[in-house]
């Protein structure tokens, strides 16, 4: 594979070996194609890295300096780290109750995606009976609606039932809304899982649930973890559903608490305070996605190279 | 297997099945029905009233506005991000120096470096990235501004979000900004699988790279191509541009109404004006959009299927 290569410098004929400096003949555009192609594609992706970085670069450093260097000299690094910005954040502005907010809602709603969204797969997957069809595609059809058209409908649902600004209330329709995508991911996941080790472990008599607790779910572990990472991201940065369902300022997540805190510091003039927040919500995710980079792209692009 | 199966599938889809249905499938269903009422939403009260809500929608000059915008967010930001990764992820796997010996296209060094970088934005809440983009564009103290002044352009200080020319384009950017990175990892994985014995023989009958990308690399990732359109521009139709569109400008909706999106429109109508019947027209509109989007780009991107 790699000797058809053509071209590649002549292997060197006579005495003039140059390696180096290939002989000036046929390979010579080819060649200078290659390179100033190199520099160009360097440079390009050395520009799209910068404009992804700085940014977050300069959040970073707005988040150590006082609200004068923030507004005087943006560019500048910080004269010296100023952490009263970040216990500012966390304690004054909140930021400690929206993480715990947060936490809960998605800690809630993540295992209740998982366990329900496992079951209906594992029945559309593996159980043949009528409607079957239907209700798969009823779930997976929720992926291409717009979420909005519901949300108006949906409030006086969830305020009828008492779960308007509750935790709880909004672990459901977080889990309901999860549903369509890991029903979707993990029904694919299941067909691809060997028939025979649950016909075995029914055979010896595990009922179905236990076979599927037992045998199936801790097959399936690769899949559950794929779309676990997705859900988590999806509902840890979920902005749209709370906004309309969870208008409690003390119940608010992360993301609204943030947008709050931005109205609010607006008028206070707290801009450091501010950045502090901003860059608290931001550091855990991303420190996590670089700890765990393989598996959270995995997760991530799994759902779409299907 | 026989043996309790139905009760075994009853028992294991009521749960996940009664919670869709209760606050996904019925809701959808009710807002079609609120559609055709006059219900405000703030009391229980309303009678139906036939298609007046789509006849009012049709001489709502704001809504088409919205419409207008929700449309280029549908086609401009999936094409803007689309090319750029795949030209990003051109460049990363094909980009590379050709070595002496090795194989006939390579991707550049630190290929996996440019990879992590540039799915950061992916990882984090669209709504973080508005916020962090609208102290960005800041026309005094914001990054963007002040950088132009740092490098000495002291003359070209726009408004940005304050701009009703410009500020749709703001808020699109930060769109296109964050969802690069998610395709060029999509399309990197793409072009991997892609066997190189094709390059090969492209370059050994002497076509450019320029001919490489087009005639060998883009058709054979079409279908990954085609259903990223469809993906990224649901999501430009719908929770992604809500935040930006929200958090970012003013109103919200924008100067003059020149940001305002149908999601948006939605969510004020029935949340700020107390016209929950009206909003639910609107949202139908959205879906109708939504639908003719998907349907337009699957057909119109149809091709031959490319075995390899």
């Amino acid at each position: 594979m790699t000797t058809t290569e053509t071209p590649a410098p002549p292997p060197a004929g006579s005495g003039a070996a140059t390696p180096k400096d290939a002989p000036a003949g046929g390979p010579r555009p080819a060649r200078k194609e290659g390179t100033t192609l190199n520099v160009f594609s360097h440079g390009v992706l050395v520009l799209w890295a910068v404009m992804v970085a700085l940014p977050l670069v300069w959040a970073v450093m707005a988040s150590f300096k006082d609200d004068a260097a923030i507004f005087g000299s943006p560019w500048s690094l910080p004269d010296r780290l100023r952490f009263d910005n970040w216990s500012r954040a966390w304690s004054q502005a909140h930021m400690s109750d929206y993480f715990l907010n947060t936490a809960l809602v998605v800690g809630g709603s993540l295992i209740g995606t998982l366990v329900l969204g496992s079951m209906a797969a594992y029945v559309l997957a593996r159980f043949d009976f009528p409607g079957n069809r239907f209700v798969y595609y009823l779930f997976v059809g929720g992926m291409s609606f717009p979420i909005m058209l519901a949300l108006v409908p949906l409030f006086y649902v969830v305020d009828n039932m008492g779960l308007l600004n509750t935790i709880h209330g909004l672990i459901l329709v977080y889990i309901a809304y999860s549903l369509p995508f890991t029903v979707f991911f993990l029904t694919a996941f299941f067909r691809t899982l060997p028939t025979s080790v649950a016909e075995a472990a029914f055979v010896d008599g595990a009922s179905h649930s236990r076979t599927f607790f037992q045998v199936m779910l801790p097959m399936a572990k690769p899949g559950l973890i794929s779309v676990g990472i997705f859900n988590f991201l999806g509902q840890w940065n979920q902005y749209m559903l709370p906004t309309v369902l969870n208008t409690d300022p003390d119940k608010h997540v992360l993301t609204q608490g943030l947008v709050q805190l931005a109205v609010s510091q607006g008028y206070k003039g707290d801009w450091s305070g501010l950045f502090a927040g901003l860059v608290m919500a931001m550091l855990p995710v991303l420190a996590a996605y670089i700890v765990f980079q393989r598996q959270v792209v995995t997760g991530l692009t799994a759902g779409a190279l299907k | 297997m026989q043996h309790g199966k139905y009760r075994f599938i009853v028992g294991f889809l009521a749960v996940p099945l009664g919670l869709y249905t209760l606050f996904v499938v019925w809701p959808f269903v009710q807002s079609i029905y609120y559609s055709f009422t006059d219900w405000t939403g703030l009391s229980p009260d309303f009678e139906m009233v036939g298609f007046d809500n789509y006849a009012r929608m049709l001489d709502d000059d704001i809504f088409w506005k919205s419409l207008l915008h929700s449309v280029m967010f549908a086609l401009l930001v999936p094409l803007v991000t689309l090319g750029l990764a795949l030209f990003l992820s051109f460049m990363i796997n094909v980009g590379g120096r050709r070595r002496r010996g090795g194989p006939a296209v390579t991707g550049v060094r630190g290929s996996g470096f440019y990879k992590i970088v540039y799915f950061f934005p992916q990882v984090l809440s669209i709504a973080i990235v508005a916020l962090l983009f609208a102290f960005a564009y800041n026309p005094d103290s914001g990054a963007i501004n002040s950088l132009l002044r740092g490098i000495g352009l002291d003359g070209v200080q726009p408004l940005w979000l304050g701009d009703p020319g410009l500020a749709l384009w703001c808020v699109m950017a930060v769109l296109v900004w964050s969802t690069v990175g998610f395709f060029v990892v999509l399309f990197s994985a793409g072009m991997a699988s892609i066997p190189v014995e094709l390059y090969e023989a492209a370059l050994l009958d002497g076509a450019s790279r320029f001919a490489t990308f087009f005639k060998v690399t883009l058709p054979l990732l079409w279908d990954t191509v085609q259903s990223g359109w469809v993906y990224m521009g649901i999501l430009a139709l719908g929770a992604e541009s809500f935040a930006v569109v929200q958090i970012m400008t003013t109103g919200p909706g924008g100067p003059d109404y020149s940001t305002t999106v149908m999601v948006l429109y939605v969510y004020q109508k029935a949340f700020r004006d107390g016209q929950a019947a009206y909003a639910t027209t609107i949202g139908v509109a959205l879906l109708l959009v939504t639908l003719a989007f998907a349907a337009v780009v699957m057909r119109l991107g149809r091709r031959e299927r490319l075995e390899y």
